[in-house]
């Protein structure tokens, strides 16, 4: 009944056997015991579960483990680099982005995908972005607020070596 | 919450998938972007004992413009459709459905073909090709069919799609010159269902409508194409009285249900009025505005 899988998740392979029925989600929170995905509505409304898969945001209440064979999953664990804060980390808690925390982490990652695309969005541009992750102590402004400071961060840091290497040639 | 279990097939090409589909027959179900039948598995509403996942099968996320046919394979998810230059510039009906879609997330792995198969009378892609006059490519491994979209659907959730069926392609005859087209949506809030949207597509022909293709959402047992309202419009010249009496017979054809999102009488008149606007949306494209 079971099958054999492998996931990159946050940068390591996992393997494992699972029932194809069960969900992305509980591959994630009971098999790697990466609780940092939260479920909350469990019916593909809220966002709470999103991770990102190939770097694409996706509701991992609405996924198959199996289907996650072979691809690279990111979970909230897996922002921080070498004990330092993700950019995006680092705005939420700086703006206070966040009331209960629940919703934060598939913010966070909606919010990483949108800044990849778009280094430069406008208020309109990240409420349209998050428009599938629902904040229930409906903190959104901060959570604007948030984004737009995290894509301050990280284009001012993509800038600095780009101009550190136009300066040496 | 769990679904019933299944054996899961992640096939490699359609062949592959065609003989496992053939294989298991009424106990087979295809799996696309999953963002409506992952749901219906969780909830029990569906408990087939195969999965033959096509997610893995290459070739199948496109669109192109190929000998007068705009073609789109069975992968070509909602995000794609949002983000395409194609379909902004020539299928305006395309481009304005595809943002409209649910949410971002769902966006992200949800596919058009899936939609159109899963036929929830509240989806709105179908409605889309009924304007459209889109004929399906069904393809079994006994051989491939077409179906024209308005033959397609039969009711809730039920289409003339066979359980051994792949819906391989969706066809929609190119865009000629002097083509506009609007989708508007009532919804509550982003991720709800329509309370009402309508689809119009136009092609205009030396001033007067060439044919005009107007598909109702949410307000029947499955997507309605407003036949009558279409045929009102054929060769006429798109003034007010036209769009009037055509809005006026897209309201007619409509057959909403009363429920939270509103009373019969509430969702027909948006039908009435969001075939009036939409009329006009689509002229001011056909003729190059907006």
């Amino acid at each position: 009944m079971g099958q054999a899988i492998t996931v990159t998740v946050n940068g390591e392979k996992r393997s494992a056997e699972v029932e194809p029925r069960l969900l992305l989600v509980h591959f994630i929170r009971e098999r790697l015991r990466l609780t940092g995905t939260h479920i909350g509505c469990d019916t593909t409304h809220c966002g709470a579960c999103t991770v990102l898969v190939d770097g694409t945001p996706v509701k991992s209440c609405t996924m198959l483990a199996v289907q996650a064979d072979g691809q690279q999953v990111t979970t909230v664990e897996g922002l921080v680099a070498g004990g330092v804060l993700h950019p995006i980390q680092a705005a939420f808690k700086e703006e206070h982005g966040l009331q209960c925390g629940f919703c934060t982490p598939g913010m966070m990652l909606t919010s990483i995908a949108l800044l990849k695309d778009n280094q430069d969005p406008s208020d309109d541009e990240i409420r349209w972005a998050l428009s599938g992750n629902i904040c229930r102590c409906t903190g959104y402004m901060n959570i604007v607020k948030a984004v737009k400071s995290a894509a301050v961060q990280m284009k001012a840091a993509a800038e600095v070596p780009a101009a550190t290497a136009a300066a040496r040639s | 919450m769990l679904p019933a279990p299944f054996e899961y097939h992640a096939p490699r090409s359609v062949d592959e998938a065609l003989d496992l589909l053939d294989q298991f027959g009424d106990e087979g179900k295809v799996l696309a972007g999953g963002q409506s039948l992952i749901p219906l598995l969780k909830l029990r509403f569906a408990s087939p004992g195969h999965l033959v996942d096509i997610n893995k099968i290459k070739d199948l996320d496109f669109i192109e413009e190929r000998d007068g046919t705009l073609r789109i394979g069975p992968l070509f998810r909602h995000k794609a459709a949002e983000r395409s230059s194609l379909l902004a510039s020539r299928y305006h009906v395309m481009a304005d459905a595809a943002p409209q879609i649910a949410d971002p997330i769902i966006r992200n792995r949800g596919t058009i073909a899936g939609s159109v198969a899963h036929a929830d009378p509240s989806g709105d892609w179908g409605t889309v090709l009924l304007a459209m006059d889109a004929d399906l490519i069904l393809r079994s491994k006994k051989g491939t069919r077409t179906v024209k979209a308005r033959d397609f659907f039969s009711g809730p959730f039920s289409t003339a799609l066979e359980p051994t069926e792949i819906l391989s392609e969706i066809r929609i005859p190119t865009a000629k010159p002097m083509t506009g087209g609007s989708y508007l949506k009532l919804e509550r809030k982003v991720g709800d269902f329509a309370t009402v949207a309508v689809a119009v597509h136009l092609v205009m022909d030396d001033g007067k409508v060439g044919s005009a293709g107007i598909g109702l959402t949410a307000v029947g047992p499955q997507n309605l194409k407003a036949e009558k309202a279409e045929a009102s419009l054929k060769g006429a010249r798109l003034d007010d009285a036209a769009i009037k009496q055509a809005a006026a017979l897209a309201a007619e054809a409509a057959d909403p249900k009363a429920d939270h999102r509103g009373s019969v009488e509430y969702k027909r008149n948006v039908v009435r009025v969001f075939t009036e606007r939409g009329l006009k949306r689509a002229y001011e494209r056909a003729r190059g505005g907006g």
